[in-house]
């Protein structure tokens, strides 16, 4: 700790940060703009400045750059000094000269880190007559609306988009003033986290273009903190609603999780939730069992739909559950609890249920410990083995591609650079990036990144990583046949892993291959044997896939076997289309065999096609729950919005569902509480979950916390279309927030944080205030438990090494290769992120293109378990010989269970 | 005590004042041109909407009884698509009108809007929209604003060199 | 005619009369408040606006008879009706032609002390039952007030009676045919008008009611037609004020030409205006002034004019 002195006050500060850092964290409002907590220093913006003085004696001082500054012991400075103030707020007087008269259009309008810097630098009144200068702009993309006027030059948004998110197609064009940021032509911005730029720039030159089709201030929005649905990371995610419907996503920082940003993904998947096709009030099929005519699905009431439910189910011999990965933790106990133990399955095909189970039992009774995203970043080694992370965890790419400055900065550090001062970090290490290894089936986005990249087929990478693990530690198994290049590789692997401070092993399921997770395994546990410290860290397709891990059930399998020998006649599907699962024959065989399906799901699928009642469950949106993420870390996620229609959570309908027939009849759960309750004394594997948030009992100074913003808007008029009269704002049974703007103003506990406001600070740069230091962790620490910890016995190595692959003749491994965009099931629904959507394709190798003499784009017939699917080919140089993918989840491709053994037609 | 009867004689002697009183609806009041009575959204000199949706009438009512939900045509021109005001609610503060920062919403002296049926004090977009510019005349927001919308491209509006070419060399 | 039948008829003839001019006195009083404010005052319904006390009668019996839930229930019920009993009670012993009035009394004045100071039970129990922190201040600044003016509104008629020797007000009225008592009394003209103001918490007397600082104080509770008899009962006063006032001190009856009744008539009403007057003009006093005033000036005024009337009486009488 140094003591640094402002304004005559001491203080106590890290030595490690600069003196921006240090005020800030320190409460001072000291106005910036190129700064960014995760982007460090570049001094460019010259906003930060203060009056440092050498000494005590010393009364004149000099102006310096706060955030250039690092706050050494004994350091004193004056903010409040005259003419730094008068510096400040000329340096924005300058800024504002050619920014366009357009706030009142400009969506960033409310929530701008220009307005709070200018009202905060004291700039009030215009001086200069001249006339502004203006751009044109550029067409970005369905996700960022591009604006150059409005620009203020302060760089962030290349630093972010280049340095850190290792994007290359937005740059700086042109000199003084008039520098422009861009891309060379106009085009769809490539980077997967470009939505970031929406809250890295400090003014409205990016902003949300999903936002401005329906555009609401952020005064207007109520929010609530909610958990990314789309993919297994669990990134935090603030939601804001206006009309019924969710107007946007905004990242909300979970120190341990996501940080600063988010993917693509998770920011513009939300739409789906405004969808038409969204399931709104119950819906009867008279007939859904014939295939043939089927009949239109009819809305009814709620008593209706329960009452027919729960006479079908009555009469029927036995009911099976079947659960989701993508449904929250309590919507899957409740269902457990409904059909009991024996008869809930875990809606997932044999394979991968088998996986994410095998990557739950490693992490839990394994020696090695699994990573948060933050310590991804902080790994100085990362070996990727068989996952396109960009495209099945895209956040955690960019955590990898974080860790690959951390070996670098040792050396900035070792002459005296701190890692904070990004330029001159940069100036010393120059191109020089820390080791990143990865192994993979074709490239990935990370490739540009990677020390060493190798493509193999599935098999061979697992042998990769045996081997690898072989030679950290002479007890793991040995591997035979490898090629020298491949040998060289291991040997140059093992050591830079060995070398490492903190080495993370990343691997994960989206290949289907069971020897991959062994083999990091092998990996980490070598290395945990040779006293190295270590992260394991494995990918899991859905929000949910570890929570239904952890509850033990059998595949979909167990489910259709039940039926075809006649023991089970009735099923509830919970949020899971099975089509999109399993063969469409079996599903079909399922369906035929059941005199009774009911299901929940909030968006019309062919399987709440086949049901006799469907129930509308609630989105991410509509819904209180927990998800666990890939690390094993539960969160929990809250309402939005109070659902429109008979919406609501899908545990609430199930708790419904088995309460009497009378209408008096209590449900079996009046809230969250209770089924989290029940949960942690029926199931003590996830019983950890009940305190990933407050109850709903939580009170600060005695008061619910409100979703609203305090200058929430139009209260008494909304509404008053349909009666002048205003109706009381919903209750809220199952959480400590209210649907108004109602309740405390006090800083909330992290998990309940529903919007990011501080007095001065309007932007999402509030956050400051939020965090127990500027960038760092959240006040009263990180939202969400850990239900997974390592219990760190020794453990035996896995020895089963697959046998190197060789091709067959004409026989294909057929691989689904996933898309960060299209290939989740619920974010595909969003119309901005449709219009990322690859076309389907075939992609075969090139060695494999050229002896079939197949071209780029020649229509290819490939037949799977029968069905055969004519796509253009698409020639990748590097996908292994005999190997083929098609990309996961489109439409028309959905229900393959890969790897598929596939045969090319001609 | 004096002081107390020369109250009385003096209140006495204003019975044989003249009358303040206006015998409304009879005879009406005069309403200064900016008194603070029905609100209106006025249009700009073109005849296109002032009203941009910024919703900062909205935010700007003590009352919040202002509601609106903005919409974009091709050209990017920001309108509400929806405007209600509950006049039942509405306290004629004004403070909409201060803060609207294209003209659009306006105060206008008309104050008789009584209603039997509280509901029929809700006004929306259409009852509030008029074919004018209200009091404040000339005023054309987009022509002030560096954003491009139909009709007005960039570096076209007043104080504005045209735009630059980002590859140019000087 | 039979004389219980006069009598009755005499008695239906004066509450029929009292009631009415009650009502319309809330239209006088506001077209005559708004006269000296440079307004118009109620002028719509019915000619000149005089059917506005028919409009607030209607509005009064229509609107709900609400009674707080932690009121004392009977008392509530009863204070508003004491108020117009007395002041209706009060109205019998006077004299309103030669030979016509309801009761010849022959302890007349003592008769009217007594029941203006039954007619404050109204207003403090009123105060009281409501429950409510408000209307019991009121309810203890009317008796205060009372209890302090009281004391020389009976001092202050004495001097009349010294002069006419009776306390049948036919008698004193007929006592002064030569000379109004006014003259020889005037001060004890003066501090009756004062007590007489007070009594009836007329402003501006009105501290028990004071809205600025006790909501409406005793009054605050009541609504509907109990709070209109809290109003019947405040003009029916007035008026008893006034027509004490008038016989005591302004001969009655008594004046050339015109009729006695209409004498009467006609004096009285000039006093129901000279009050409204007052109202129009002056400022609430401040409570703890208004007491001392009564207490420190007015009390020891009323004796001065007792011993000073008496001193001259027996030196007369020699």
């Amino acid at each position: 700790m140094a003591t640094i002195h402002i304004d005559g006050k001491s203080y106590d500060a890290d030595p490690g940060k600069n003196l921006l850092q240090v005020s800030l964290s320190l409460g001072f409002d000291l106005p910036y703009f190129c700064w960014h907590p995760a982007l460090g220093s570049v001094g460019a913006c010259r906003q930060c400045a203060v009056r440092q003085y050498r000494n005590e004696e010393d009364k004149d001082g000099q102006i310096v750059m706060a955030c250039m500054v690092p706050a050494a012991d004994g350091t004193r400075i004056s903010i409040e000094d005259e003419e730094a103030r008068q510096f400040r707020k000329s340096v924005i007087e300058w800024l504002m000269t050619n920014h366009p008269h357009d706030c009142p259009v400009c969506d960033e309008g409310g929530e701008c880190h220009l307005q709070d810097m200018t009202v905060m630098a004291g700039h009030a009144y215009r001086r200069f007559r001249y006339r502004k200068r203006t751009f044109t702009n550029q067409d970005l993309g369905p996700f960022i609306n591009h604006e150059m006027n409005r620009c203020i030059q302060c760089y962030r948004c290349v630093r972010y988009y280049k340095d850190y998110a290792g994007g290359r197609d937005l740059d700086a064009f042109a000199s003084h003033n008039h520098v422009y940021f861009g891309r060379s032509v106009d085009g769809t911005l490539e980077s997967e986290f470009s939505g970031n730029l929406v809250e890295v720039c400090p003014t409205g030159v990016f902003t949300d273009k999903t936002l401005k089709h329906h555009y609401t201030r952020k005064w207007d929005l109520q929010s609530g903190p909610s958990v990314c649905a789309h993919c297994g990371l669990g990134c935090n995610t603030l939601a804001g609603a206006r009309y019924g419907g969710v107007r946007r996503i905004l990242n909300r920082y979970n120190h341990e999780v996501n940080g600063y940003f988010l993917c693509d993904r998770g920011r513009y998947g939300y739409e789906f939730v405004n969808r038409p096709s969204r399931i709104r009030h119950p819906l009867l099929h008279t007939d859904a069992s014939d295939t043939d005519t089927l009949s239109k699905p009819e809305s009814c009431s709620p008593e209706e739909a329960l009452r027919q439910a729960r006479d079908r189910l009555r009469n029927a011999r036995r009911v099976i559950g079947i659960g989701s990965p993508r449904a929250s933790l309590e919507s899957n106990y409740a269902l457990r609890a409904f059909v009991g133990e024996d008869y809930f399955f875990n809606g997932l095909p044999s394979a991968e249920s088998h996986l994410v189970t095998l990557a739950a039992e490693i992490l839990r009774n394994g020696s090695a410990e699994t990573p948060s995203l933050r310590e991804i970043e902080g790994a100085d080694a990362v070996l990727v083995l068989g996952e396109d992370l960009t495209q099945t965890a895209p956040r955690m790419a960019l955590a990898v591609r974080q860790s690959i400055m951390r070996a670098p900065e040792e050396k900035a550090r070792a002459v005296g650079v701190p890692p904070w001062n990004d330029r001159a970090v940069r100036d010393v290490i120059q191109a020089e990036r820390g080791p990143l290894i990865v192994a993979a089936v074709d490239e990935t986005r990370l490739d540009d990144a990677a020390t060493s990249v190798i493509y193999r087929a599935p098999d061979d990478i697992a042998r990769f990583g045996f081997a690898v693990a072989r030679a950290i530690n002479a007890d793991a198994p040995p591997v035979e046949g490898l090629s020298d290049e491949e040998t060289d590789l291991v040997q140059r692997t093992a050591k830079t892993l060995s070398a490492a401070k903190y080495p993370v092993v990343i691997s994960g399921v989206s290949l289907g291959n069971e020897a991959i997770l062994q083999a990091s395994a092998n990996i980490a546990w070598a290395l945990d044997r040779e006293q190295k410290p270590v992260g394991l860290s494995f990918v899991v397709p859905e929000a949910n896939s570890v929570g239904i891990a952890l509850l033990d059930s059998a595949p979909l399998r167990g489910a259709f076997e039940l039926v075809s020998s006649g023991k089970a006649d009735a099923a509830i599907i919970l949020e899971n289309d099975l089509y999109r699962r399993t063969h469409a024959l079996d599903v079909e065989k399922f369906f035929t065999g059941l005199r009774t399906v009911v299901a929940l799901d909030s968006l019309r699928s062919p399987t709440t096609d086949r049901a006799h009642v469907v129930f509308p469950a609630g989105t991410f949106a509509e819904s209180d729950g927990t998800f666990v993420n890939n690390e094993g870390r539960a969160q929990r996620f809250f309402q939005v919005l109070s659902p429109e229609g008979d919406v609501a959570e899908s545990w609430r309908w199930l708790g419904r569902l088995q309460s009497g027939s009378a209408p008096s009849d209590e449900p079996r759960w009046k809230n969250l509480d209770e089924v989290l309750d029940a949960m942690a004394a029926e199931l003590p594997d996830v019983a950890g979950a009940k305190d990933a948030a407050p109850r709903a009992d939580f009170r600060v100074a005695g008061a619910r916390l409100p979703r609203s913003p305090r200058r929430f808007s139009g209260r008494t008029a909304i509404l008053a279309n349909l009666d002048v009269h205003e109706p009381k704002p919903p209750d809220d049974p199952d959480s400590p927030l209210t649907f108004s703007m109602e309740g405390t103003a006090a800083m909330p506990p992290a998990a309940l944080v529903s919007h990011y406001w501080a007095p001065g600070w309007n932007s999402v740069q509030a956050l400051n205030k939020f965090q127990d230091e500027v960038g760092g962790a959240n006040r009263g620490g990180a939202p969400g438990v850990r239900l997974i910890e390592p219990e760190k016995p020794i453990h035996s190595y896995f020895t089963k090494i697959p046998d190197a692959f060789s091709p067959h003749d004409g026989k294909f491994v057929v691989l689904g290769l996933h898309h960060i965009f299209g290939s989740e099931e619920l974010s595909r629904h969003a119309p901005a992120l449709a219009e990322r959507i690859p076309e389907p394709y075939i992609a075969i190798g090139d060695a494999d293109a050229r002896a079939r003499g197949v071209t780029e784009g020649r229509e290819l017939v490939l037949r799977i378990f029968g069905r055969e699917y004519k796509l253009p080919a698409c020639v990748r140089p590097n996908l292994p010989r005999g190997v083929l993918g098609v990309p996961f989840g489109l439409p028309g491709l959905t229900g393959i269970v890969f790897p598929a053994d596939g045969h090319l037609l001609e | 005590m004096i002081s107390n009867i020369r109250t009385l004689w003096l209140v006495f002697k204003h019975a044989f004042r003249k009358r303040v009183t206006i015998q409304y609806p009879e005879e009406k009041a005069y309403l200064a041109p900016r008194y603070r009575g029905r609100i209106v959204l006025t249009r700009d000199p073109d005849g296109g909407e002032r009203c941009v949706a910024c919703y900062l009438c909205a935010v700007a009512c003590p009352v919040d009884c202002i509601a609106l939900d903005s919409a974009e045509d091709e050209t990017g021109r920001r309108y509400p698509g929806m405007f209600r005001i509950n006049f039942s609610r509405c306290i004629y503060c004004g403070f909409c009108e201060e803060a609207c920062p294209t003209y659009a919403i306006q105060l206008v002296p008309d104050v008789e809007m009584a209603e039997y049926n509280r509901q029929n004090m809700v006004y929306e977009k259409e009852h509030l929209l008029i074919d004018g510019e209200g009091k404040y005349h000339g005023y054309n927001y987009y022509k002030v604003a560096g954003l491009a919308i139909g009709g007005k491209g960039k570096g076209e509006a007043e104080n504005e060199d045209p735009p630059i070419d980002p590859r140019g060399l000087t | 005619m039979n004389p219980a039948i006069q009598s009755l008829l005499l008695i239906q003839g004066v509450l029929v009369g009292l009631l009415t001019l009650a009502g319309l006195l809330v239209w006088i009083e506001r077209r005559l408040l708004a006269l000296w404010q440079d307004r118009l005052g109620p002028n719509r319904c019915g000619p000149f606006g005089i059917l506005i006390f028919v409009a607030d009668g209607i509005k009064m019996i229509t609107k709900e008879d609400w009674i707080p839930p932690g009121a004392d229930k009977p008392v509530f019920i009863l204070a508003p009706a004491i108020i117009v009993i007395t002041a209706l009670l009060s109205f019998t012993i006077i004299p309103l032609a030669p030979g016509i009035a309801i009761l010849d009394l022959n302890i007349g004045i003592l008769f009217f002390l007594a029941l203006s100071s039954m007619g404050i039970y109204s207003t403090v129990l009123g105060g009281w039952a409501s429950n409510n922190k408000y209307s019991l201040l009121g309810g203890l600044r009317m008796s205060a007030q009372m209890f302090s003016y009281e004391v020389f509104m009976g001092l202050s008629l004495m001097g009349v009676v010294i002069l006419s020797g009776s306390l049948n007000l036919r008698e004193i009225v007929e006592a002064q045919s030569g000379m109004w008592f006014v003259l020889p009394q005037f001060a004890g003209f003066l501090i009756f008008m004062v007590a007489g103001l007070a009594e009836t918490h007329r402003l501006p007397f009105d501290m028990p009611e004071a809205e600025s600082e006790l909501i409406a104080g005793f009054h605050t509770e009541y609504s509907s037609m109990k709070f209109g008899m809290f109003f019947v009962g405040e003009y029916v006063g007035l008026t008893v004020i006034s027509a004490i006032i008038v016989t005591l001190f302004f001969g009655g009856w008594q004046g050339p030409f015109l009729p006695p009744f209409v004498w009467f008539a006609l004096k009285t009403l000039f006093f129901i205006l000279f009050f409204i007057l007052l109202r129009a003009a002056l400022p609430r006093p401040r409570f703890d002034q208004l007491l001392a005033w009564g207490w420190k000036f007015i009390l020891p005024l009323a004796l001065l004019n007792l011993v000073v009337t008496g001193a001259i009486v027996l030196a007369r009488a020699g």
